[in-house]
């Protein structure tokens, strides 16, 4: 079934879970979920294909989970709190999971985090459409001419970037 | 009467809780974010709250996708971490506070709140990593300071409540606790966040610019905040930073005016940008008011402007 258009569908490199997805993705995240027990992290680990038959997966869903598409298995319905577990399975931190999502170096990664992040800017919206927000609860871009001058500044600096 | 002296932001990363348990907090890497902590866990043994309510969200531990509560109050005796798939966090079992709690869901519930009622619930690192934070570390065959009582968020599946949903929720919240008849002193914990992406291409977001905004209009004009749509949160502060939602439950259960005393930012810690603010309702117990004017005084003469401003430098600052 096609997905809705939403406004988050802008954010580049973004998979929203949000309700769709929670519906289609129920297998994936059931199937992640029961990989908490020890002997369904066996059982999965000894065969692969055949443990995921028992839960209610389509053929890409399956294939995307057999491959380790991480991006995939969110798109699919998949929600990171749940997917981890699989990494978490194969033995791996949750940073070389991120890394794989951006498909960059675990190394790379955490130099790029320890540099304070990946910049907002350039970040921010596939249409490149959307305006600067600083979390100051304004509608942005139109200040009335009462609004202090702490949040004026404010407003400059974002126009600025 | 039960009052509501002091509310808490704090992240709540797993891998704070990590380093924790395997005794790392004096590695240089999370000295960075463990010094941030220091006054607040003095803060903390100062204040001695009788009770804390702690706003957190779950982590694919107690709820699976079969069930997705909004809003989740534990009423239980006392709530046992959860195994997240590594064992269970090495911490005590979490005592809870059920009179108080099942006070807070009969109120909240006739205010329009419709809450889930939890008598049976693991907890995991979105509740007990703040504990530490806050409380120290404590070992698990050894007692947590005070009851605590959980209120677990969705903010897993989208759409999580609104900013003003969170933020009325606390307001009920407090109008509850001040109903109820025994003479507690209660903090409340608003957990998660602040900037941060773990998921997809876009992984490992940061936003301090937005961080900063948040936090400056969380001690002034939370209203500002309350008004804040999701779409702005997941694009500028990452898809899951929009947990900060949580923080403005504990800040609509304080005084519209508050006393910021403690403030600290801290970039990363693992994936996400770690926030860390203490407020405080002027109405403070007298005891525990003069306590903090004697330790405020004491600080006075050494936090000098050039101490303050190295402090701000490092991302710390006091206000006393």
């Amino acid at each position: 079934m096609a997905r809705g258009r939403h406004d988050y569908d802008d954010i580049p490199g973004t998979f929203v879970f949000d309700a769709d997805r929670s519906r289609q993705g129920y297998g994936i995240n059931m199937f992640c979920m029961s990989l908490m027990r020890e002997e369904n992290r066996k059982a999965f680990k000894a065969n692969e294909a055949e443990y995921l038959k028992k839960f209610a997966l389509t053929p890409e869903q399956t294939a995307a989970i057999l491959k380790r598409d991480y991006n995939r298995m969110l798109e699919l319905g998949g929600n990171i709190y749940f997917t981890a577990k699989l990494g978490a399975t194969d033995g791996h931190s949750f940073q070389h999971l991120a890394a794989v999502m951006t498909g960059s170096s675990q190394e790379d990664y955490a130099k790029m985090m320890l540099a304070g992040g990946r910049s907002i800017e350039g970040n921010r919206s596939r249409s490149g459409k959307a305006a600067p927000k600083h979390a100051a609860g304004a509608a942005g871009g139109k200040r009335r001419a009462g609004a202090k001058p702490k949040a004026k500044a404010k407003s400059k600096s974002a126009k600025r970037k | 009467m039960a009052r509501i002296v002091a509310g808490i932001g704090s992240s709540h990363v797993p891998a704070i809780g990590a380093a924790i348990d395997n005794d790392k907090t004096h590695e240089p890497y999370w000295q960075r974010v463990f010094s941030g902590f220091e006054k607040s866990q003095a803060w903390m043994r100062e204040t001695k709250p009788d009770v804390a309510i702690v706003v957190y969200n779950d982590h694919a531990s107690a709820f699976s996708v079969d069930l997705i509560p909004t809003f989740a109050l534990g009423c239980a005796a006392e709530f046992p971490p959860a195994d997240e798939g590594w064992g269970p966090r090495p911490v005590p079992v979490v005592k809870g506070h059920p009179a108080l709690a099942s006070h807070i869901a009969q109120s909240v519930i006739l205010d329009e709140f419709d809450l889930t009622i939890c008598n049976k619930m693991e907890v995991d690192h979105g509740m007990t990593v703040p504990m530490n934070l806050l409380f120290g570390k404590v070992d698990k065959n050894a007692h947590w300071p005070c009851p605590v009582i959980p209120l677990a968020v969705n903010v897993v599946m989208y759409p999580p409540p609104t900013g003003h949903r969170c933020y009325m929720l606390g307001k009920a919240i407090r109008k509850a606790v001040e109903t109820y008849p025994d003479d507690l002193k209660v903090v409340i914990f608003g957990t998660g966040g602040l900037s941060h992406q773990i998921s997809g291409p876009r992984a490992g977001l940061i936003n301090s610019k937005w961080d900063k905004a948040f936090l400056d209009n969380l001690s002034k004009a939370p209203q500002k905040l309350a008004k804040i749509p999701h779409i702005d949160y997941m694009r500028e502060a990452g898809a899951e930073g929009i947990e900060m939602v949580m923080w403005l439950i504990m800040r609509g259960a304080l005084d519209d005016k508050v006393d910021e005393v403690y403030r600290f930012y801290a970039v990363p810690a693992s994936n996400t940008a770690v926030g860390h603010i203490i407020l405080e309702n002027h109405r403070r117990g007298a005891k525990a008011g003069a306590a903090r004017k004697t330790s405020a005084a004491k600080r006075k003469p050494a936090a000098g402007k050039h101490k303050r401003a190295a402090a701000r430098a490092k991302g710390h600052r006091i206000r006393g």
